[in-house]
């Protein structure tokens, strides 16, 4: 009597909490078993590339960091290659070394907000309470550089806004919190920002010690992470697999190492790979990318304390002059005037500038036609592409892998819908 | 303080030792165009792409077996002003003015408008190329896909056919993915304007969401579009940066 009913359509999302964001997946169930995976994005589509087009240059910068708001200055540091390249512009060393911890606290960033959420979807609930504490402290960072705790726009075209700062922010008192508690945060930021950089790579590398306690070898952990969603090294080529889900597949491919940007290639690291290429790998890779990035601060805060020097262009018709000189020097005031008001032609031509972003590749095509506006700009995102391989990974499985594969790409719609 | 290029691009000689490789697999079918020194682009007709894109994949030379990006373009409007202004001008340089940033659609199609362009990478041999196919004249344009040599084109050619309206043939599940379920027009046209032509909002008496004409005024936000600009000229010609420069003088 019941057999000719088949199988029966599920709808996960947008709304559910594992679907990070805005996912719709409409599944297709034999049973507890996925036929078929529809993912239907775009419902955080908000155009990026199309506002790109009517604005200068430099306003598009803070765009980025909403594409992928987990990794903010990763994507601002595609965007600023690609127009640098496109200028021709040369980018002070410190600037270089600057971008590159930054990136790599992004990474750390990036990965800490994604073992959180995975955990927390496929059970493991303390990880993101732990996750979100060391967070904290680089958002500190992020704020201490550029008064923002995300989306920081400091990245510009020639180098970075400015220096880093002597002074951390200091928590404040209140009732909320004990005067004993206070003073322990607010000590490790009495120093200046890499004072507490490098209180935290100290911290750091115990805290993943306790995330992998927790974790690597726990029983459900496995149960749910092991020969889930396994992509062979041929398939994640094909399918546009870039980054971690490229690496956990035992790929050894980073354009940090490959194709060297900044100062990729003066800094040591290693690039940890996979094996079989299931959600636990990849797992695996990523906490190791979390130990990698804390040495690369390391190395960058050794190097940064010892050279001081200029953190931005001196050309100023790329990068305004300090704002001090502006107040009585004439030239100064029409630079700046002139960058405010129509920016700064970049000659007609098209780059693809492409970084090792937490994710995977970021690539930003960027097509001038002379003016003082992008003519077209593309930003390939890499979780579209790990988006679109979904379906390949969850047929077969069972509703609740699902859940791990979707945690396991990384996947932030910001990027994906753009 | 200057110090030697940002990023190390791979050395021109391997680079042209890429391209010969190219020319010696795909021979007439691609056409070298300049770009910018550390990259290399081809032009391949609409017809041969597929056949292209297959062998730059299987030859052990080139090994091109990943589909960085691909992305529609509109030239639509490439290399023209919005406001003309080389006189001075008597309405002004106001931000709400109606009608700038308007693009007529063109009454006949128009030649090389659309193109679809691919980023090859290859991981295996650690290389990169551009290719570009110009779709043929005509409405809509129409390419062959290439998800039969590459599965992970399958998005981005539902993403170029969303944002432009270009047709893949052979496509195996062609729809919308990007916009809003039955949005009508192909929003990154240069045709298209940016505030869109509808508006959602809930209407309380009818209890659901309705779609009414966009009632925001187009607005140019950068009102001048500068061109003949001599002022980064410095920087291409290797002056040292932060040498003083002329202010734009006009």
């Amino acid at each position: 009597m019941a057999a000719d009913i088949q199988s029966f359509t599920l709808n996960f999302g947008p709304q559910h909490p594992a679907a990070h964001g805005v996912l719709r997946l409409v599944l297709e169930m034999d049973g507890e078993v996925v036929q078929k995976a529809d993912p239907h994005i775009g419902l955080l589509h908000r155009a990026t590339e199309k506002l790109a087009e009517s604005k200068t240059f430099n306003q598009s910068i803070g765009y980025m960091d909403r594409l992928d708001y987990a990794s903010m200055m990763c994507n601002e540091h595609a965007y600023v290659l690609a127009v640098e390249r496109l200028l021709g512009v040369q980018v002070p060393v410190r600037a270089q070394y600057i971008r590159v911890m930054f990136d790599e606290i992004t990474r750390i960033l990036n990965h800490l907000m994604w073992l959180g959420a995975h955990g927390l979807d496929i059970g493991a609930m303390t990880m993101f309470l732990y996750c979100f504490r060391e967070r904290e402290d680089l958002m500190d960072a992020y704020e201490a550089v550029s008064g923002t705790r995300m989306h920081a726009t400091y990245y510009r075209p020639g180098g970075v806004y400015r220096d880093l700062p002597d002074t951390m922010p200091q928590y404040a008192p209140s009732k909320f919190r004990a005067k004993r508690e206070i003073n322990r945060l607010n000590e490790a930021r009495a120093g200046t920002l890499l004072d507490f950089l490098q209180d935290f790579t100290e911290r750091f590398p115990k805290c993943v010690d306790e995330y992998e306690t927790l974790l690597t070898d726990n029983r459900i952990w496995k149960q749910r992470t092991v020969n889930i969603g396994v992509v062979t090294p041929e398939r994640a080529k094909g399918l546009g697999f870039t980054g971690p889900c490229l690496r956990g597949s035992g790929i050894a491919w980073d354009l940090r190492k490959k194709q060297p940007y900044e100062v990729y290639d003066r800094v040591d690291f290693d690039i940890p790979i996979g094996v079989n290429g299931d959600c636990y790998d990849r797992y695996l890779v990523r906490v190791e990318e979390m130990r990698q990035s804390n040495r690369i601060i390391r190395q960058c805060i050794d190097w940064l304390r010892q050279n001081p020097g200029a953190v931005i262009t001196g050309d100023h018709k790329v990068a305004p002059p300090r704002r001090v000189e502006m107040k009585g020097d004439m030239e100064s005031l029409i630079h700046h005037f002139k960058l405010a008001t129509e920016g700064y032609s970049v000659p007609a031509g098209e780059v693809y500038a492409a970084v090792e972003a937490p994710k995977g590749e970021f690539g930003i095509w960027l097509v001038s036609d002379g003016a003082n506006k992008p003519y077209r700009m593309k930003a390939r995102a890499p979780g579209f592409a790990h988006l679109s391989a979904m379906e390949e990974m969850v047929r077969g499985h069972m509703l609740a892998d699902v859940v791990a594969v979707i945690g396991t790409l990384d996947i932030v719609f910001g990027e994906i819908d753009r | 303080m200057s110090e030697p290029a940002t990023d190390t691009p791979p050395p021109p000689s391997r680079l042209e030792t890429l391209a010969d490789t190219i020319g010696t697999v795909c021979g007439e079918r691609l056409r070298r165009v300049a770009s910018i020194a550390s990259e290399l682009t081809f032009e391949v007709s609409p017809s041969q792409v597929v056949e292209v894109c297959r062998a730059l994949r299987d030859d052990p030379r080139l090994s091109f077996q990943t589909l960085a990006d691909l992305s529609g373009i509109d030239y639509l409007t490439y290399g023209m002003d919005e406001w003309d202004t080389h006189s001075a001008t008597n309405s002004g340089f106001g931000r709400g003015v109606a009608g700038l940033g308007e693009v007529e659609t063109p009454v006949a199609p128009m030649e090389r408008r659309f193109a679809v362009v691919y980023h090859l990478l290859s991981v295996n041999l650690n290389q990169r190329v551009r290719l570009r196919a110009y779709c043929d004249a005509g409405e809509p344009p129409l390419i062959d896909s290439v998800v039969e040599v590459w599965s992970g084109a399958n998005w981005f050619e539902r993403e170029a056919f969303d944002l432009y309206g270009i047709l893949f043939r052979g496509h195996p599940d062609l729809r919308r993915i990007l916009t809003d379920y039955g949005f009508i027009g192909h929003p990154f046209r240069k045709d298209f304007p940016l505030i869109g032509h509808v508006e959602v909002r809930y209407d309380p008496e009818k209890q659901r969401v309705v779609y009414e004409p966009v009632s925001i005024e187009p607005r140019t936000l950068v009102p001048r579009v500068i061109r003949d600009d001599h002022r980064y000229e410095p920087a291409l010609n290797g002056r040292a940066a932060g040498a003083p420069g002329k202010p734009n003088g006009r």
